[in-house]
């Protein structure tokens, strides 16, 4: 598995987008997000993957440790590259 | 003599009146298109994220769906025209008609039945105005379009793409709308929605990029099924915005050159009303001088 605590360039770059604006976007250390199927958590390496969202917060976990915390209406999940998006017809930051 | 200045006045300060209202529906445009371009760039990352993913799914599977797999006879098409809810703004809405126009006779030229969505009231009154039946209309709110509307919009897409052609649904989706270049120049547009011709060279992911094998979760066929409609509903909207932004421009150009064009008529009516009263003045000067040589007796 990735070294996740390293300093540095983040490892994984994570956008958030709704249909209208950027909700969110900027480097991560982990995504934990809530698909169909259920809890998922990516870390760097994490394989390409293209997931539907269950309704429900995704939370982003910020290099220097803290955390954010979206809620995602009905939307996908892509992943690529280290490159995390989330898409949700209607998305916004809780904190 | 004093008729003629007296309408030669009455003309300027019909133009004058013109130019009032020409030059404050410019200033409005010019004020909004700012926010409409501002909307169309916000909508980008989204509308870029679907189309990475939608063709994603489409090139690194094989799954045949519905929505991507092209039907062997192509019986009925449907067009989405988005036009405006009101004229002023030079050829905007005329232009979008007359290239629906265009793929309307290609489209029957290859025998297919035409359909029509409308979006738009101008659409929605050349439509009535010819008699011709137009499937769903949306008038209003064409300068500041609401994602509930594009929503609204492609779900009557899908639903109607997703019937028998027999049931009076349709195999193929075009829309035409105008995009926005830049402030002068705005063209018409015309996109196959469906079945998706993954995707317009834009979009396409970058050049040496090479897309990974991808995994789905939870089936390539459901996840088609929920992406497909956000792909669409995106378009439409980024559609709709790019319409709406187009539509500003456009009357912006408009009425600025109908300002233009009332200066120019108050310049010279107020020249010609000038020459009225001179010669008006000349007249009068000349009748004073006939009469008082007339009066003076001979010498």
């Amino acid at each position: 598995m990735a070294d996740v605590t390293g300093a540095g360039a983040a490892p994984l770059q994570v956008s958030v987008v709704s249909a209208d604006h950027e909700v969110w976007s900027g480097g991560a250390t982990q995504v934990i997000a809530k698909t169909t199927e259920g809890e998922i958590g990516i870390l760097r390496g994490h394989e390409p993957l293209l997931a539907i969202l269950a309704e429900g917060e995704v939370r982003v976990t910020l290099p220097d440790g803290k955390r954010i915390t979206a809620q995602a209406d009905e939307g996908f999940l892509s992943v690529e590259n280290d490159r995390v998006t989330i898409v949700a017809r209607a998305a916004e930051l809780v904190s | 003599m004093a008729a003629q200045l007296r309408v030669y006045r009455q003309k300027i300060k019909s133009a004058q009146t013109t130019k009032k209202i020409t030059r404050a529906m410019e200033l409005i445009s010019a004020s909004r298109i700012q926010k409409a371009q501002a909307r169309v760039a916000a909508s980008g990352p989204y509308a870029r994220a679907v189309t990475r993913a939608v063709s994603a799914v489409a090139t690194y599977s094989n799954v045949d769906h519905i929505l991507t797999t092209e039907p062997e006879k192509i019986e009925r098409a449907l067009v989405v025209i988005f036009a405006s809810d009101r004229g002023l703004a030079g050829a905007f809405s005329s232009n979008v008609l007359k290239e629906s126009e265009h793929l309307t006779s290609l489209l029957r030229s290859e025998g297919k039945d035409v359909a029509y969505f409308v979006v738009g009231r101008k659409a929605a009154a050349y439509f009535s105005f010819r008699k011709r039946e137009a499937a769903k209309t949306w008038t209003g709110g064409t300068d500041q379009p609401a994602f509930e509307v594009a929503k609204e919009i492609s779900d009557s897409l899908v639903e109607i793409f997703l019937q028998e052609a027999s049931a009076g649904g349709v195999d193929e989706i075009h829309i035409v709308y105008n995009r926005f270049v830049n402030m002068v120049s705005q063209v018409p547009e015309v996109t196959r929605l469906l079945p998706l011709e993954v995707v317009d060279g834009i979009e396409a992911p970058a050049d040496n990029e090479v897309l990974p094998l991808y995994e789905f979760e939870p089936e390539v066929g459901d996840v088609l099924d929920a992406l497909l409609p956000v792909y669409i509903e995106s378009r439409i909207y980024n559609a709709m915005l790019q319409s709406a932004a187009s539509e500003h421009a456009a009357r912006q150009r408009a009425m600025k050159s109908a300002s233009d064009n009332a200066d120019k008529l108050i310049r010279d009516y107020t020249r010609l009303a000038n020459n009225a009263r001179q010669s008006e003045i000349t007249q009068q000067i000349s009748e004073i001088v006939g009469g008082a040589d007339a009066l003076t007796p001979a010498r």
